[in-house]
């Protein structure tokens, strides 16, 4: 269990309390065939429990219940991960950071403050249809014409687009790297939703179509956004990695629990030396991965030295080994974990969504050379 | 490891400490030169691994004399008497010093741990403050060339003759008992009872007559590893630690210690293994040379490898201190240090792997300017998941100890160790 204190772990309980109560398996099937995924009321709701103003300070009008708003996200995190929950926290939490960190007084005004308080939803346009698809990597043009910006390209997937009322858009403007505040409703939007892996958790295509934006829509310095960008996408990791740690843990006790009470060959399933040691083996990449989510956690709060190296390592080992574990989770049940009506496929969906999503292990282990040879190379 | 005196003065700030630890050592001890293997991985000649054990005594008698030896160890040993905090905080400004490497392992631990745990008040004041100064260095005589993981059925066996114990049998697998002191013996002291509760431990000199050692040649070349072989070696009772029979009480404490060799424990004074933010750690920094030289660098693939090499290495250093937090904490049990026994096992092994995959040829046909040797290591590669407990275990104890499941169905457990079937000597 991460290490916390008594204010974190309120938050934490509450978190917990409020999504057993809500979103009891039953509820999240019920929402498999809805369109959004989530009740706009529940992410309200949540919204008010400080889901969506962790990582915003307070003098932007958001705040946490440590010094470390980073780590208390992946807190509550975790406890999505463990209730496969619904509601868009990766995206929301994303691009409020941004515009707490680099939005203008105008963007903290009319757009902040509403994502805070759960009335808005927004989406991070970042990711771009393969094979333009490694980390971070972005080619839709923004281009200044006249005293406005037009913004030309395809975003995919963006988790939550079709329920956004906000895309933060990340561009290449001829000056660099950009990033810009865009409505949903700006001429030229067209949004696709996409069939998703996750029972509540929607992505959709976005086309920016000669979209004209005011030059104050721009979040941050123009072309200077490179720095926030790759700290925004370890956030958005970061998020991940306890979402996958907290399905990881619910899926390891559940079948863990499964072992001892199911009976085989008139001895219980733990009794097997074969199935006790793919525990020992489950038992130790949830600890791993538990530890080491901490760790990226808290390089991301401080912004470190090595976060990216930190966050890379820490996604491309709980990348590989949280989806393992849940799958050895359903061999262990048998023909049972394969089925629709056993919860384990709610937390398969949600481990297996995050894998690829802001990178994959592969593409996280190869920025862990890139930067180890950068580093060899500046000596 | 609180004692009453030690409360009594307040303990010194584990800051202040460092800041004294890093002047001293910038003062006393020299930049460390080339990176040290394990020891049955490095292969020395023994007039190199002889000079290389009197250096150590030497680093290690500097650490006493300048207050910093057993920093775990209460005061009236020759200890400083302080944390684990302390201790950790020594092994990070330590990185980049030459270190007394060879008496880290078995000698403190699990070696001395013991003692301090089980020893009497003149075995400690006996040997302790010897080990801190580097006069004795320690052995584990545990396993048997009749059963490697099976070590409490231990067939090495003690007979009492008056203040006397008359010993027989045979030790293997003990590194370096060739220019080691002193060796932690465990042996049979009844045949008549089931084999956990008739085992004693016992202090033995590894250099007298009647200890007869044989040096055991690797696949790689190293001989490293020792067998010896006891015959009527005569022990004072002076020299048991614990009760007569009670020896697995012993061993399983001893156990625990052992598996916190590879980090975790409080009495090694080791570099950290600190990842710091602007140097590429040794592991990757020679996978990244071995993919120039292959000229694979540029290859998706070959990152991949080198990225999960570091990965793999990056969740090992903070799992053990995870694990070893909850322990102290109480959060878990003590046989949790499995879990990092279990991974450095494995990672070791998977490293091992990477390395051999990017050699590519030059792993098993290589000139002889080339000293890599990542073929020889790919054939030792089980090793690491075989010394000191094999993985298998660790996964019984994983899931036994830490996780409550059905022990493992056994033939020794009720009977005397007598009847039980056993097998030959592997050697």
């Amino acid at each position: 269990m991460f290490e916390r204190s008594p204010d974190q772990e309120l938050l934490a309980e509450t978190t917990r309390k409020f999504l057993e109560a809500e979103c009891p398996s039953t509820a999240l099937r019920a929402l498999a065939d809805s369109a959004a995924g989530y009740e706009s009321d529940l992410w309200r709701r949540g919204a008010e429990l400080g889901w969506s103003s962790l990582v915003v300070s307070e003098a932007a009008g958001g705040g946490s219940v440590s010094e470390s708003g980073v780590f208390d996200l992946m807190l509550v995190a975790y406890e999505f991960g463990s209730h496969a929950a619904p509601g868009p926290l990766l995206p929301v939490n994303v691009v409020a950071a941004a515009l707490g960190r680099w939005g203008s007084d105008k963007q903290q005004a009319d757009v902040l403050q509403s994502i805070l308080a759960g009335e808005s939803v927004a989406a991070w346009a970042l990711a771009e249809p393969a094979p333009g698809d490694g980390i971070g990597e972005v080619a839709l043009q923004a281009v200044s014409d006249g005293g406005s910006i037009v913004l030309n390209g395809r975003k995919s997937p963006v988790e939550a687009g079709a329920q956004a009322d906000y895309f933060l858009v990340t561009a290449q403007h001829e000056s660099g790297l950009s990033q810009f505040i865009v409505p949903r409703g700006a001429p030229g939007v067209r949004v696709t939703p996409l069939r998703a892996l996750d029972m509540t958790r929607r992505f959709a295509r976005v086309d920016f179509d000669g979209v004209r934006l005011a030059p104050d829509a721009a979040v941050g310095e123009l072309g200077a956004a490179v720095p926030a960008v790759d700290w925004l996408i370890d956030l958005a990791v970061v998020i991940q990695l306890g979402e996958i740690v907290g399905a990881m843990q619910w899926s390891f006790d559940t079948t863990l629990e499964w072992a001892f009470n199911r009976l085989s060959f008139g001895r219980p399933l733990a009794s097997y030396q074969e199935i006790k040691h793919r525990f020992a083996d489950m038992k130790m990449w949830l600890e791993a991965s538990h530890a080491i989510t901490d760790s990226a956690a808290r390089a991301v709060e401080a912004n470190a030295a090595d976060r990216a190296v930190v966050v890379s390592a820490a996604k491309s080992y709980v990348g590989r080994y949280g989806p393992e574990l849940v799958q050895d989770c359903v061999q262990m049940h048998g023909g049972i974990g394969v089925t629709f009506d056993h919860d384990l496929h709610l937390y398969l969906r949600r481990v297996a969504t995050n894998v690829p999503v802001f990178g994959t292990p592969a593409q996280h282990a190869v920025r862990i050379s890139r930067i180890l040879e950068a580093l060899e190379g500046a000596r | 490891m609180t004692h009453d005196a030690e409360l009594l003065e307040p303990i010194e700030d584990v800051e202040a400490f460092a800041a004294r630890a890093r002047s001293w050592l910038a003062e006393n001890m020299e930049r460390e030169t080339g990176g040290r293997g394990l020891g049955f991985q490095q292969l020395r000649s023994d007039e190199e691994e002889l000079a290389a054990i009197a250096r150590c005594r030497e680093l290690q008698r500097k650490l006493f004399d300048g207050g910093l030896a057993g920093i775990c160890v209460p005061r009236e040993y020759g200890g400083q008497g302080l944390t684990p905090a302390h201790q950790a905080a020594l092994n990070r400004e330590l990185v980049g010093y030459e270190y007394p490497a060879e008496t880290q392992v078995p000698t403190f631990t699990p070696c001395m741990a013991v003692i301090l745990e089980f020893g009497t008040e003149e075995q400690k004041r006996n040997h302790i403050p010897a080990i801190l100064k580097g006069e004795e260095l320690w052995m584990q005589f545990l396993s048997e060339p009749s059963g490697g993981s099976d070590v409490a059925g231990a067939q090495t066996t003690a007979v009492r003759d008056g203040e006397e114990w008359v010993m027989n049998g045979s030790k293997i697998w003990t590194t370096g008992a060739w220019w080691a002191d002193w060796g932690l013996c465990l042996a049979r002291t009844n045949w008549d009872v089931p084999k956990h509760r008739g085992l004693s431990v016992f202090l033995m000199k590894i250099h007298q007559p009647g200890i007869e050692i044989h040096r055991i040649e690797m696949l790689n070349g190293s001989r490293e590893f020792c067998q010896e072989f006891i015959t009527d070696v005569r022990v004072p009772d002076s020299d048991r630690v614990g009760e007569v029979d009670q020896g697995w009480t012993v061993g399983v404490r001893w156990m625990y210690h052992e598996r916190t060799v590879g980090g975790g424990s409080p009495y090694v004074t080791r570099p950290a293994n600190v990842r710091t933010a602007d140097a590429v750690p040794e592991g990757p920094a020679r996978l990244l040379k071995l993919a120039r030289a292959q000229g694979s660098l540029e290859t998706g693939k070959t990152r991949e490898l080198i990225g999960e090499s570091y990965a793999g290495d990056t969740v090992g250093a903070v799992l053990t201190s995870w694990v070893t937090r909850q322990i102290r904490t109480g959060e878990t049990t003590d046989q949790a240090a499995a879990i990092t026994r279990l991974y450095g096992g494995t990672n070791a092994v998977r490293n091992a792997s990477i390395g051999f995959e990017l050699a590519g040829s030059s792993g098993v046909a290589w000139s002889e300017d080339d000293t890599t040797l990542t073929g020889i290591s790919y054939l030792m590669r089980q090793a690491a998941c075989i010394a000191g407990g094999t993985t298998e275990m660790s996964r019984n104890v994983i899931s036994e100890r830490v996780l409550g499941m059905p022990r493992e169905r056994s033939s020794d457990r009720d009977i005397p160790f007598r009847e039980v079937p056993r097998s030959a000597p592997s050697r």
